[in-house]
């Protein structure tokens, strides 16, 4: 229904333009005067006034409708105001259901009055929706095709309100990250007057699997953050111990050393590492690199599991290595010429040259590189969720396996769940913990790599 | 090996003349395909300083940085013909160019100081050549060479402080201290000047007056003047070749050719 509403606006506002159009070249060679705008400007205006408010009502209208069918079939359910918020929802879901079609039992009397309540709402809603986006658009076209006029300012209508649609566009960007944040502390929250603070910040064992049903048998349930956390630094170590050195110095002999034609194809290539999706590194990590570090750790005597931190970390660190080493690549380039030339004119070397000059010069860039690097390692899921492990251990022996705190959001997601249970709840504040550290990382990372553009 | 250097520098101290510290000859220079340098005949005379004029793009930085391979720097420069320093032949295989270049200095047009401190600025040349032993030795070098640029009084509270933060003038004067705490023969100085005030040029020409007495300087210069002041040879380049070499002034009273003349008294360039 909506979607064919939206079809008829646009028509109507490309009609509404066209007349605009007409008109506005009609007044502009009777203008006896220079006229303001370009007959295109009040063409725009014309598309604006017809299309936009019905369009910004439709949307509105969409967002609250449901809601408030529910209210009203709610406020005439017998028994409804006696009910609490979840199990509210729970009769309002299971109304929708039984009007959708969806039967699992035969269902009771009350249930099929309010679905017969909720079609004739439906019914009218509906009719309602296509009169006022309807009389709305009319108007809009009257007005906007009535206000062109030799002196009429529709540049800079125009123009506001192309400013009004950037300043919604950043909003919506804005008010998601906000809302997501607000969930994301409002269910750490909950979980919080579940869980002591102390516990999850200080425990040392994590054993999220708490019964769910009462008949269930299973353990207490411990929700200590720390090996997990333990897990993904451990990871990320290994990770940026790859991906570090690799990509420095990948970017040094790709700025310093290496002719055009090598860098022009090696460049690319190495961005190209970027572009492979994670789950492909993952499937890489599980199937191939995982089996040969545990032969290795086994041929040293080592106690190697299927799964180790060593391979998820390794493969993670090359995912990781063009992050670095682009980053790296811009900021030896951003270097000034005149730095080389200096440090060459007074006998330095090029490895002096690059040791002393272009690295202290480009070492806020490459930090602002390692730190965003650090905190895709930190936030990555689908590697570590192949290739990693699923129990929380705290060690220092890279061969065994270990978890993080992604692999055990999605674990504790994943399967039935309740919301009000701890298990689940804890996967908010795991979230909460997740994206306080990469939140801090970025700032970091783009406060140095700020610094670092003044300077020259 | 006694070379033509060495029967020069007898007949030098004979004359009275100034013995010849570098020399170019029939020197090419090509950036690709382009030529820059036509057989430039040239030669540096020891303790003195030599200006090179001439209208832009003619060469004369191109000239300037064949004395010490800056142009080794730039792939597609090719040099061609000889040059030697003190009778050797810089391009000669054998040449270590880094210890070529702690031998010929150079100052850019625009002052370039690392974006270190003032100390560090000056300590880098002597560090990596390791021509102090102790940290005291060190200090020393860092102050006479700052004494010798004329800088000493001005920064001598705030050697910790970054050499990017002085002023354009004193940057410039850090940048010849730079090069003098190598203790180089030659100083190459390519339009020292030419981002300064006339107040820091002023200093900056009392500077290169003084540093003749150790050094032999090369400056390229777009003022006449600084050239008829700082200088006591001149050399005038046009479309890649040298067109005339003379006492500085003789080159500005009495010309032999009709360029220089032309050049120097701004009718052209
Ligand atoms: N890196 C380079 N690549 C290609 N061509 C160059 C390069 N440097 C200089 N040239 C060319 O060589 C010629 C001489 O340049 P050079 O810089 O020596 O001139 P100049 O006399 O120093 O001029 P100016 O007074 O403007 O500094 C010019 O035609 C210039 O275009
Ligand atoms: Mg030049």
């Amino acid at each position: 229904m909506v979607s064919y509403l939206l079809i008829i606006l646009l028509v109507a506002s490309i009609a509404s333009a066209m007349a605009g159009l007409h008109r506005a070249r009609r007044q502009r060679d009777l203008a006896t005067i220079k006229v303001h705008s370009r007959p295109i400007y009040h063409a725009l205006n014309a598309a604006i006034w017809t299309g936009v408010p019905a369009f910004v009502f439709l949307l509105l209208w969409t967002l609250g409708e449901a809601s408030i069918q529910d209210m009203l079939v709610l406020s005439s359910f017998p028994g409804a105001d006696q009910l609490s918020g979840p199990e509210r929802d729970l009769l309002i879901s299971e109304i929708r259901q039984v009007q959708a079609g969806n039967l699992f039992t035969e269902p009771s009397p009350e249930i099929l009055a309010a679905v017969d309540h909720l079609k004739s709402l439906e019914l009218i809603f509906n009719w309602a929706m296509v009169a006022v986006a309807a009389s709305l658009a009319s108007i809009g076209a009257f007005f906007g095709y009535r206000i062109i006029q030799d002196r009429y300012q529709a540049r800079y209508s125009v123009e506001r309100s192309v400013t009004w649609f950037m300043i919604f566009s950043s909003i919506v960007a804005i008010i998601t990250t906000l809302g997501i944040v607000s969930s994301l502390v409002y269910e750490a929250y909950q979980f919080f007057t579940k869980v002591p603070f102390a516990e999850f910040f200080f425990g040392t064992r994590w054993e999220p699997q708490i019964a769910i049903r009462a008949d269930q048998v299973a353990g207490q349930g411990a929700f200590g953050m720390l090996p997990v956390l333990f897990g993904t630094m451990v990871i990320s170590a290994l990770a940026m111990a790859v991906a570090v050195p690799t990509g420095i110095f990948s970017a040094i002999y790709l700025t310093e050393y290496a002719d055009q034609r090598f860098r022009s194809v090696v460049k690319p290539l190495l961005e190209i590492l970027a572009g492979i999706p994670t789950i492909v590194y993952g499937f890489f990590a599980v199937l191939t690199v995982a089996p040969a570090v545990r032969s290795l750790g086994l041929s040293l005597g080592i106690d190697a599991a299927p799964n180790s931190a060593l391979a998820a970390g390794g493969v993670m660190g090359v995912m990781l290595i063009p992050f670095i080493s682009s980053l790296s690549d811009d900021a030896f380039a951003a270097v000034p010429r005149a730095m080389r030339d200096g440090s060459y004119a007074l006998g330095a070397t090029k490895g002096e040259t690059i040791r002393k000059v272009l690295l202290p010069a480009a070492l806020p860039g490459i930090i602002g590189g390692v730190l965003l690097a650090l905190s895709r390692a930190i936030g990555e899921t689908m590697i570590v969720v192949m290739a990693a492990g699923l129990i929380a251990k705290m060690t220092l022996n890279p061969f065994d396996s270990v978890t993080t705190v992604t692999v055990q959001i999605v674990t504790l997601l994943i399967g039935d769940s309740e919301f009000d249970n701890p298990k689940t709840l804890a996967a908010f504040a795991l979230g909460l913990v997740l994206f306080t550290i990469t939140l801090g990382l970025n700032l970091i990372a783009l406060q140095t790599v700020r610094k670092y553009r003044e300077k020259y | 090996m006694l070379t033509d250097t060495a029967i020069e520098t007898k007949l030098s101290s004979m004359t009275n003349q100034p013995s010849i510290k570098m020399r170019g000859e029939k020197v090419d220079v090509f950036y690709g395909e382009k030529q820059a340098l036509f057989g430039v005949d040239l030669n540096v005379p020891e303790q003195q300083v030599m200006a090179l004029i001439g209208p832009s793009g003619c060469g004369k930085s191109t000239f300037l940085r064949c004395l010490n391979r800056m142009n080794d720097t730039i792939d597609i420069c090719k040099v061609l013909g000889n040059i030697t320093l003190d009778g050797e032949d810089i391009y000669d295989p054998k040449i270590d160019v880094v210890e070529l270049r702690a031998r010929v200095g150079m100052v850019f047009q625009k002052p370039n100081p690392f974006p270190k401190s003032i100390y560090e600025n000056i300590a880098y040349g002597p560090r990596i050549h390791g021509l102090t032993k102790s940290k005291a030795e060190l200090d020393e070098v860092v102050e006479s060479s700052l004494r010798k640029a004329a800088i000493w009084e001005e920064v001598k509270d705030r050697l910790q402080e970054p050499g990017t933060g002085l002023s354009g003038g004193q940057q410039q004067r850090l940048c010849i201290a730079r090069a003098i705490a190598v203790s180089p023969e030659v100083i190459l100085m390519d339009e020292p000047c030419s981002a300064l005030d006339p107040i820091a040029t002023a200093k900056v020409e009392e500077l290169i007056d003084e540093l003749r007495v150790n050094f032999t300087i090369v400056i390229v210069t777009h003022s006449m003047q600084q050239a008829a002041r700082v200088s006591q040879r001149t050399a005038m380049f046009h479309l890649g070749n040298l067109v005339e070499e003379g006492p500085t002034d003789k080159m500005f009273t009495n010309p032999d050719n009709k360029l220089t003349q032309d050049y120097i008294t701004g009718r052209f360039g």
